[in-house]
């Protein structure tokens, strides 16, 4: 794409330094809680000195931990399952002509953005709870799908804007030498596509992450996620625990990323 | 490695493990069950405790209300009990089934709300009044002035938690009414005593444990066993009985009538009316609880605590709640939109 | 005929493969929904819930209220506040997200392909933890005893901590916080494909900075931009735990107030009816934009 051999082009004023500011923004934060997460005291906005009390307590505190990966859990399954269909949904609606209904898709694909979370909770309360009382299951499977529906347009605005303007003299190409439209999606469409597929996955991953309301209209009896469990605790007093688990995900992530970079550039 | 497990086999075969021989669901406030409360049980019962977590009784009523979701045991607070026994939702207790159900002290056996206990068990109970810090302001603190009509020093700076029930308690006491009141004379002085007041408000939030113990609020509406855990932060930090009349609360087990784990959950209400065992609930929380026998089990610093035990003088101003009929809670509800909107 | 291969009864491959979406989203968000409308014309229940008797004063509540006292009826200009206080604090963080933004995903866009993806995850890993611990993050950071505050002190800018939690300012940051990767993410899917020897032939045409920016750059990312804005600004119309955190519940967003109907204010039908008028503004105003974006899209 003929950037690496432009060597000012690339550079506009001013947008580095500001780069870098978000960056440092964005840490700020995450540096306090990483910080208070090593408090001895009992508070977590009141230094008591360092301590590694609150890992202990987190560690041997089975409902926290579960909660974690109940959380991770959900999200996998949430932005795989979102990124699918947004994936699919954006080709059938990006780079063709018109077509009836297109505005209509559009419109309910990204009708979860529309309206606050506790609506659509309330709703899915009431309808859920209808499932669940006529079939008698009551697993993760309601969180995992409401997850997943609310993830889907977090997941599929970036992919089209991807896919938008992508141009298809490649495809054509691809076709014209007898390429089924399968390969020519696995080979052309999809590594080009690639980079959008992976923004609105990592969307949809950190979104299901966040989510409060809905989980807790949703959950059954022992599903809270991180979130509803720290919502429980919103009322009362906040514990430096979740700074201390919320670190080691932190830091599990930093770890399993670096390896996986290391791995595959020594691949490559 | 041991909870993966389980949230793993929650995913495939949830319907299984949830009604499964010797579990129980409890749903609850968020940290407000002891953790070695329930490993005490499980040791002795063999019958392993599911937690599950709420943040305020109207989302526990509307998920117990809607069904499905597998809880066994519910923790609503005193004006919501008979909400919950009117909608048909708990089931009406065995007492032959409970054999210390005579460990109940004597004042919270015919309580309003459930009068006889026939559908719940004491959990806790505590009191709402307000917290200030006396580095910030001398003088007394014993009047929901200290909210409705702020001294200056203390302009600019009161939290108010957003708890509609308790708040608009405190202002009916504070301009002379009853609880449950529909006097609308009454409430207009109310309505605008609180309108008054909020500009010199700084915030409506929960977390004034915390941010009391920081000094990053001075004075705030609050309950008693926050406040102590503030005070034992911040020795600055005293609580301070409304004489105009301040609310008390409880909050009470009952048993879900939808319950699948009936056996197991009278097992656990069984087992929180032993006073030693009560006293685990109270020294985690920092609340009384209602069982007779259980101070002596209690931390030293439980048994004096001035937010803890009422002192003599103020006694008298503290009410309960009663659960106020509909046309009531409609009045209140319009308030208080009007307030925080 | 050229292109055949995307063509193709282009309407019924559309809606082959957006049925899965679709039938996803009927199940687990829009379908359920029908629930709320109809609820917005029934009578509150005791307590919680519906009492199944229609009803449209919910409806009429949203426009006008009636005085407990003296039941006279007057325009609920306190809704309409809420509403417009929601909508400028939205724009806000919008603005402030894509000023932030645009360089930052151009920054990374601009990296070595290898170094690109770690900067990426840069991004998003603050993420990683949750929305409400990072919002107890942000008020350590600005509450008067505070990060911010303790340092302006101690360097002797101030000398009395500045009140910023429980404000509108507190508000804003915590979206823009919240909300920067819905920003940074779509923008960067959208400059990654850019062609930069657009700008070297602009450059060669002695166009300046600022007019590449305007005239080659941002029309050209444009989808990025509409997607990055989309997913700001509409999640934050419907903002429920920062505002709550940070703003202190004194001023309440729409979110809120919706919340407020559902829990304490004990009238789903309200609440109901207030979504469904979030829901068609919002709906309004997407469906306008659509159609204007349509018309200036060449590719239309």
């Amino acid at each position: 794409m003929g950037k690496n051999r432009a060597f000012d082009v690339t550079t506009l004023p001013g947008f580095t330094a500001i780069a870098i500011l978000a960056f440092v923004l964005l840490y700020a934060p995450i540096v306090t809680l990483v910080v208070y997460s090593f408090n001895g005291g009992n508070s977590v906005n009141l230094w008591g000195g360092f301590s590694l009390k609150w890992y202990k307590i987190a560690w041997e505190n089975e409902a926290v931990q579960g909660a974690a990966v109940r959380s991770l859990i959900i999200a996998v399954w949430a932005s795989v399952i979102a990124t699918s269909v947004a994936t699919l949904a954006a080709l059938g609606t990006t780079r063709r002509k018109r077509f009836r209904g297109q505005t209509f898709i559009y419109v309910m694909i990204n009708q979860p953005l529309m309206v606050p979370e506790i609506v659509t909770a309330v709703a899915l309360l009431i309808f859920f709870s209808s499932v669940k009382l006529a079939t008698g299951y009551s697993g993760l499977g309601y969180l995992i799908l409401a997850h997943s529906a609310f993830c889907v347009p977090f997941a599929y605005l970036p992919i089209r804007a991807r896919l938008e303007g992508m141009d298809t003299s490649m495809e054509i190409a691809a076709a014209d030498l007898y390429a089924t439209p399968w390969q020519t999606f696995r080979h052309i469409t999809l590594p080009l596509l690639m980079p959008g597929v992976l923004a609105g996955a990592m969307l949809a991953f950190v979104i299901s992450l966040d989510d409060v309301i809905i989980t807790e209209f949703v959950k059954s009896a022992g599903q809270d996620t991180l979130p509803t469990y720290m919502l429980g605790q919103l009322r009362r007093a906040l514990t430096p625990e979740v700074n201390a688990i919320s670190t080691a995900l932190l830091v599990l992530t930093v770890l399993i990323l670096t390896a996986f970079f290391i791995i595959t550039k020594k691949r490559g | 490695m041991k909870s993966m497990l389980i949230a793993t086999t929650a995913l495939f075969g949830s319907t299984l493990s949830a009604f499964a021989e010797g579990q129980l669901n409890l749903f609850n406030w968020g940290n407000y069950t002891s953790p070695e409360l329930i490993e005490k049980f499980t040791e002795e019962t063999g019958i392993t405790v599911t937690i599950t977590d709420y943040d305020s009784n109207t989302t526990a009523l509307a998920k117990v209300e809607a069904g499905g979701s597998g809880f066994d045991l519910v923790v609503p607070s005193a004006n919501y009990v008979p909400v919950f026994v009117g909608k048909g939702l708990l089931a009406e207790l065995d007492h032959s089934r409970l054999s210390n159900i005579g460990n109940i002290a004597q004042e919270w056996v015919d309580v309003a709300w459930d009068p006889g206990r026939k559908f719940t068990i004491p959990w806790q109970w505590g009191t709402t009044g307000v917290a200030v810090n006396t580095s910030v302001y001398g003088g007394d603190v014993n009047t929901s002035d200290i909210f409705l009509d702020p001294p200056a020093e203390l302009v600019g700076k009161v939290n108010v938690v957003p708890e509609m029930n308790d708040v608009m308690a405190l202002a009916i006491f504070n301009a002379g009414g009853e609880a449950c009141t529909e006097d609308l004379e009454v409430l207009k002085k109310v309505r605008d005593k609180l309108m008054a007041a909020k500009p010199s408000w700084i915030a409506m939030d929960y977390g004034t444990t915390d941010k009391l113990s920081s000094n990053d609020l001075v004075a705030t509406v609050n309950w008693n066993g926050s406040t102590m855990r503030a005070r034992l932060n911040n020795p600055d930090v005293v609580y301070g009985y409304p004489v105009e009349g301040y609310p008390l609360w409880m909050d009470s087990v009952g048993l879900l009538a939808d319950a699948q784990n009936v056996d197991e959950a009278y097992k656990f209400l069984d087992f929180i009316m032993v006073p030693e065992n009560a006293a685990m609930i109270s020294s985690f929380a920092r609340y009384a609880n209602g069982i007779a026998g259980s101070e002596e089990f209690m931390p030293q610093e439980m048994k004096e605590a001035p937010e803890i035990v009422i002192p003599e003088e103020f006694v008298s101003a503290g009410k309960f709640l009663p659960t106020c009929p509909q046309s009531a809670t409609e009045l209140y509800t319009a308030i208080w939109t009007e307030l925080v909107k | 005929m050229r292109g055949s291969v995307h063509r193709r009864s282009s309407g019924a491959n559309g809606w082959l493969l957006s049925l899965p979406a679709l039938l996803l989203l009927l199940v687990a968000a829009s379908g359920p929904l029908v629930i709320v409308a109809i609820y917005s014309f029934l009578e509150p229940g005791d307590y919680s819930g519906v009492r199944w008797i229609f009803s449209g004063d919910a409806w009429f509540r949203i426009l006008f209220e009636r005085d407990i006292f003296d039941q006279t009826v007057s325009l609920a200009d306190a809704n309409l506040s809420i509403f417009w206080r929601s909508v400028k604090l939205s724009l806000a963080t919008t603005l402030v997200t894509f000023a932030l933004g645009l360089p930052t995903a151009w920054f990374i866009a601009t990296r070595p392909a290898r170094s690109r993806a770690i900067w990426l995850f840069l991004i998003t890993i603050p993420f990683w933890t949750n929305l409400l611990i990072r919002t107890f993050a942000i008020m350590e950071v600005i509450r008067n005893q505070g990060l911010l505050n303790t340092a302006l002190i101690k360097i002797g800018l101030i000398t009395d901590p500045i009140q910023i939690l429980y404000t509108d300012t507190a508000v804003l940051i915590g979206m823009a916080y919240v909300y920067l990767p819905l920003m940074v993410l779509p923008l960067f899917a959208a400059i990654d494909r850019f062609d930069f020897n657009l700008i070297e032939a602009g450059y060669d045409l002695y166009a300046s900075r600022m007019q590449i920016l305007r005239r080659v750059i941002l029309p050209i990312i444009r989808p990025g931009i509409v997607a990055g804005c989309i997913l700001v600004f509409v999640p934050s119309l419907g903002a429920y735990v920062t505002p709550r955190v940070l703003g202190g519940g004194k001023n309440m967003m729409i979110g809120n107030f919706i919340e407020l109907q559902f829990g304490q204010g004990q009238n789903w039908p309200l609440g109901a009816a207030l979504s469904m008028v979030l829901l068609i503004v919002v709906l309004g105003a997407l469906l306008i934009y659509t159609r204007v974006a349509s018309k200036e899209d060449p590719h239309g």
